[in-house]
């Protein structure tokens, strides 16, 4: 299966992990993501008052790109981009009006009209690929390994792009069990992470990734697992002050653990919550520590 | 001024006054045509400098076009002015301390970042250059695609004009081809092994053998050389592929000749 791929810039930058860990497992699903050439940002979340068309101008171009190159739908692995892509997507279909104000300044010879379907991975591998195939797939059930799945906000508001219940969301727990791991469930999987005010006011991050991290180890968890690369930022790095930090893990990394996928996708020395000491006491991975970090 | 006195005359608004002026001449000359001598603005008139940006209207077009004056020609109702200078403000760095990162152009240019993706700095370039396409790529740290996209760039500043996110677009082209060129192109080991031999006084001779000997059989010698196949970010890039291209220096030789032929005949 081939699907057109847009990365984002995160995932080019302080991701890195995260798009070498999917890449492996698309590639061992034998699905073929074709990265769109040129591609600009997603807008991030500046798109999100509809009076403010110029920021709109992004995604729509991004839209017009995929019509151009022949692609009806697209997936992304990034939440931040999925949540303004699909944001913006839905905003051009309500607003027939401003998509041609748009259109018309974008000077582009397909106008976009709403047809393109954005798609997150994890949705992506839940209903195209079905969890059922990626379980057979499995080689290194993550036998023992207690973890939190935690969804963040971009994966499930505002309700018309969520991917799942946007209180009690199951889809990273159902991919955890497909793998064999064991899950711990919290309210708190959906409580904010402190988001962008990393940027300036670093203690309400801290404060609120201490609160969760506290309370999943209280219950249990090995490790917390997570889709977004702001709520990973500040997951990771977040837990300085903390006696026993929790290691932090994209659920990709973890599928290509299962799946038994090459290292070198797992990018594990981009972490800055070490997690080898975890890996390696349960023994799912068999190497050196200082041929990993 | 014969060719010129048989061309119909049309009419063309500079900075606010009608000129009548022949059809045919460029922007460039058309003005000086009107009797302006132009002191700034004007470069090599051959549309390599990048000294001649203009602004312009068309009669009965809502847009504000853009383009060098010595490349464009005149039309019916034209209405424009000559920009003297682009103030592009750029950043002083030592390029042996600017090592190639996702982040790196973002610390000298953080206002990349405020690029909306519309698109107008590639619509306003005169060098038909994707600018929109080199300043996300830099902003996404891809610094090879970025040093790619911009390489025709000659630095006009029309981008930064008509960016409605402030971005000063070339300082950031001219700044990702330094690190292209610094850290990311491969070097050529057989060069700098050359170069010593050369140094050392070997190939006297054969120095001495092409001094000596006809332009045809240099050509002819040139023609028939070996090279050898290089591999590289997995293209397979060989001179023998330039060979009857633009990039073969030869051949745009052979256009020089033609052209000079064309012109003395």
């Amino acid at each position: 299966m081939q699907i057109a791929y847009y990365p984002g810039c995160t995932l080019k930058s302080s991701a890195q992990q995260y798009e070498s860990s999917a890449l492996a497992v698309l590639k061992a699903l034998e699905i073929e993501p074709q990265e769109m050439k040129d591609w600009n940002c997603c807008g991030v979340v500046h798109a999100l008052a509809s009076d403010d068309i110029i920021h709109h101008v992004a995604p729509t171009r991004v839209f017009t790109q995929l019509q151009q190159q022949g692609s009806a739908n697209v997936v992304t692995f990034c939440d931040m981009c999925y949540n303004s892509l699909a944001q913006a997507n839905i905003f051009l279909k309500q607003e027939p009006q401003k998509c041609e104000t748009i259109n018309e300044f974008l000077e582009s010879e397909h106008k976009y009209q709403g047809q393109i379907e954005i798609l997150h991975l994890l949705p992506f591998l839940r209903d195209k690929v079905g969890f059922e195939t990626l379980k057979k797939k499995v080689k290194h059930p993550l036998k023992g390994l207690r973890l939190f799945p935690y969804y963040g906000c971009k994966l499930l508001r505002p309700r018309e792009i969520g991917i799942d219940d946007a209180e009690d969301p199951t889809i990273l727990a159902d991919l955890m069990h497909a793998l064999g791991a064991e899950v711990i469930d919290d309210p708190l999987k959906i409580q904010c992470c402190g988001s962008h005010h990393v940027v300036d006011q670093q203690d309400i991050v801290v404060r609120q990734v201490e609160k969760i991290i506290l309370r999943v180890q209280e219950r249990g968890a090995d490790a917390v697992v997570l889709s977004c690369p702001l709520c990973m930022f500040n997951f990771d790095s977040k837990q300085k002050q903390l006696l026993a930090p929790l290691p932090i893990f994209y659920f990709t990394q973890l599928i290509c653990i299962a799946l038994g996928l090459e290292k070198e996708a797992l990018g594990l020395h981009y972490h800055r919550t070490n997690p080898l000491p975890l890996l390696q006491e349960r023994q799912f991975l068999q190497v050196k520590q200082e041929n990993m970090l | 001024m014969t060719e010129q006195q048989n061309l119909p005359m049309i009419t063309i608004t500079l900075m606010g006054r009608e000129h009548q002026v022949p059809a045919g001449l460029t922007i460039m000359t058309a003005i000086e045509h009107a009797g302006y001598k132009l002191v700034r603005g004007v470069g090599c008139r051959a549309g390599f400098c990048g000294a001649c940006p203009t602004i312009f209207r068309k009669a009965n077009d809502y847009k504000l076009y853009t383009a060098l004056a010595c490349q464009t020609l005149i039309e019916e109702g034209m209405n424009l002015v000559q920009i003297p200078f682009v103030p592009v403000s750029r950043k002083s760095y030592n390029l042996s301390e600017v090592e190639p990162s996702h982040n790196i152009v973002l610390r000298y240019y953080p206002e990349i970042a405020r690029c909306v993706a519309c698109n107008t700095c590639t619509r306003a370039c005169p060098q038909n250059i994707s600018v929109m396409d080199y300043i996300q790529a830099a902003l996404r740290g891809d610094i090879a695609r970025a040093a790619e996209i911009s390489f025709d760039c000659i630095q006009c500043g029309i981008c930064s004009t008509r960016c409605p996110a402030d971005i000063k677009h070339y300082p950031v082209a001219q700044l990702v081809r330094r690190i292209y060129g610094t850290y990311i192109l491969p070097r050529s080991s057989q060069l700098g092994k050359r170069v010593r031999e050369l140094e050392k006084g070997l190939y006297q001779e054969e120095m001495a053998t092409l001094t000596t000997m006809s332009l045809t059989d240099l050509r002819k010698l040139y023609e028939e050389r070996t090279l050898e196949k290089v591999e590289f970010e997995s293209k397979d890039q060989s001179a023998l592929k330039e060979l009857g291209t633009a990039q073969d220096p030869v051949d745009f030789q052979d256009d020089m000749q033609e052209y000079i032929e064309g012109v003395t005949n």
